[in-house]
């Protein structure tokens, strides 16, 4: 029972094979991209797919295949960034509310109260739009404004959890000061679901990005996933494969993340599993 | 059934997040790098212009004044008016109220269109656990999550609007049948998840002893699921959907986009770009505020539908 629960589903090998393939096109695909992004070629507009181009070109001549690849890289970075930023910050953050208790944690949960209190994506997009230029340093700090805060709430509840259990209390039964408690003995230990969060979220950066650039309020990258979306719905009447190879590009990415995260929450739980 | 001890700790905190949102909401403004004046009054402003565009949105007060002033806008239920000459213009309240209506509808659709796809999905998956039913449910759902907003409405668009014609297309809040697609766009998301949900939280009672002793008892695979099974099943599951109406109106700003409804969302895109600062704090306050409202009415409502959380509590 215990070695068959504790493998990984055909499912979340899907989503590894996924997420592998987008960190490798990532670091990859630039060089791999067959025209420039820049070089526009007015004779060569609005091409269906062919040898040439293999996804077509877009209303400047530009090759599509090209622009989503040199895409993939920015949304990489730019998730991997936030989440890094997030799960660090918030787990921190949570460890130490909910070590300490008190007036830290007071603290700490309501500020978490007041970022969950904006739906959405409302926050980010007040905080991007008011910005006269953004860059993706303010899209960064924008998403990772409010995006540590599930990380807390995750954290805390683990640490409540744990300062209880017998191995915490005989650390520091043997004097161990409270920073080697938290960061060596719980922090360790809870690490599972910040890592099944981390996961989930991965994807959701994508498209929080893809939404703010759609809003056109992202910075003005050309070829980020969410921009291309955007340009190509103008021409979504006339031709629908513009909006669609970037909106298949973030669904891939986000069922990838969604997956893995799936995968990882059961393999780590096998209980939880049905 | 009045019970104090769960019902205060609650507004409290509610409380403090909507003094926490408005706080935030002020200084939003204040925070953000670059000066409101440069951005509204543009390079070629003169001194003067731009010394009475100070004195009009009270930049030239102190913090604490400014907060006030703010403050007060709230309370005399205005939120601001746009500068400069702010008397010849509507209250932010004003416009707010006069594109609600549109965003509430949108919300509701989507909620309907979620709710009523996700519980047959999910109950469906959870009794044909494991069979070619429950990869499908699956699939949907997961497809569900994945696609984007701003992807699937404009697929929607083509499709149902501009190759089949079945329903109204863009700009056309007010003809019949206009509020479907953006229905079911804004609704997929939350219906994808609330089926994998239903899915789990009814595959979880099934196993529970008292459903065998129902079904020993030779009760019908029927009772046992209607009577029985769903009534725990679903209690979380619309719980989380009533959390997440809320999150609707955050949603709604794209959606509105697609379809250029009219709503809460294109107001609040609308001051973006005019840097209309008033609409943009007033929208982003009545959302959040919203927002707030509705996750503490869900809370309390779920206290009294169990009253195993209460007695927790």
């Amino acid at each position: 029972m215990s070695s068959e629960s504790h493998k990984l589903s055909p499912s979340a090998w899907i989503g590894i094979a996924l997420m592998s393939t987008f960190l490798l096109l990532a670091i990859f695909g630039p060089w791999l991209a067959p025209y420039s992004v820049v070089h526009q070629d007015l004779d060569a507009r609005f091409l269906g797919p062919s040898t040439a181009h293999w996804l077509g070109t877009d209303q400047h001549g530009i090759d599509t295949l090209s622009q989503v690849l040199h895409g993939t890289r920015i949304a990489a970075m730019l998730s991997a960034s936030v989440v890094s930023i997030c799960a660090v910050t918030g787990t921190l953050l949570g460890v130490v509310a909910g070590y300490y208790r008190g007036v830290v944690d007071e603290i700490v949960m309501r500020i978490v109260d007041v970022l969950l209190a904006f739906p959405g994506i409302l926050l980010n997009i007040a905080i991007v739009a008011l910005v006269a230029t953004p860059g993706i340093g303010t899209m960064i700090i924008a998403l990772c404004v409010n995006g540590w805060v599930r990380y807390a709430r995750l954290a805390r509840g683990q640490v409540l959890a744990m300062r209880e259990l017998e191995y915490v209390s005989a650390a520091r039964a043997i004097g161990a000061r409270s920073s080697v408690v938290m960061f060596r003995h719980i922090l360790p230990n809870m690490l599972s679901p910040i890592v099944v969060m981390m996961s989930l979220s991965f994807g959701g950066v994508i498209a929080v990005e893809a939404s703010l650039s759609f809003l056109g309020l992202g910075p003005q990258l050309d070829y980020s996933w969410g921009s291309l979306l955007d340009q190509g719905t103008t021409f979504s009447l006339a031709t629908p494969r513009l909006a669609l190879i970037p909106g298949i590009a973030i669904m891939i990415v986000v069922l990838g993340s969604n997956l893995l995260g799936d995968g990882l929450r059961d393999y780590y739980d096998p209980k939880g599993r049905r | 059934m009045f019970d104090s001890s769960f019902i205060l700790p609650r507004l409290g905190s509610s409380a403090i997040a909507v003094a926490g949102v408005s706080i935030l909401v002020f200084l939003l403004l204040h925070l953000i790098p670059g000066d409101p004046i440069d951005q509204l009054a543009g390079g070629e402003a003169t001194p003067e212009q731009r010394e009475e565009l100070e004195a009009c949105m009270h930049l030239n007060e102190p913090l604490g004044t400014q907060f006030t002033i703010f403050l007060g806008t709230i309370a005399d239920g205005s939120l601001g008016r746009q500068c400069p000459n702010p008397e010849s213009k509507p209250t932010v309240m004003e416009r707010i109220i006069d594109k609600l209506p549109y965003t509430i509808e949108l919300a509701i659709g989507g909620m309907l269109v979620a709710v009523l796809f996700a519980l047959p999905l999910g109950i469906l998956a959870a009794v044909k656990r494991g069979t070619w039913v429950d990869a499908a449910a699956a699939i949907v759902s997961l497809s569900g999550l994945s696609m984007h907003t701003a992807f699937m409405g404009p697929l929607a668009l083509v499709i149902f609007f501009d190759h089949l014609s079945w329903l109204p297309g863009p700009a056309e809040a007010d003809a019949p049948f206009a509020l479907v697609l953006p229905s079911i766009v804004i609704g997929t998301h939350l219906m994808a998840m609330l089926a994998r949900m239903t899915r789990s939280s009814l595959v979880e009672v099934l196993d529970n002893d008292y459903i065998r002793t129902a079904r020993a008892k030779g009760l019908g695979e029927r009772v046992v699921l209607l009577k029985h099974a769903l009534r725990n099943a679903l209690l979380p599951v619309i719980t989380v959907a009533g959390l997440q109406f809320g999150s609707l109106l955050g949603g709604a700003i794209i959606t509105e986009k697609i379809f250029e409804r009219p709503g809460l969302g294109t107001l609040l895109l609308e001051g973006i770009s005019e840097r209309n600062y008033p609409v943009v704090q007033g929208t982003v306050l009545i959302i959040a505020i919203s927002y707030v409202i509705v996750n503490t009415l869900v809370d309390l409502s779920y206290g009294f539908v169990d009253p195993r959380i209460r007695t927790r509590a």
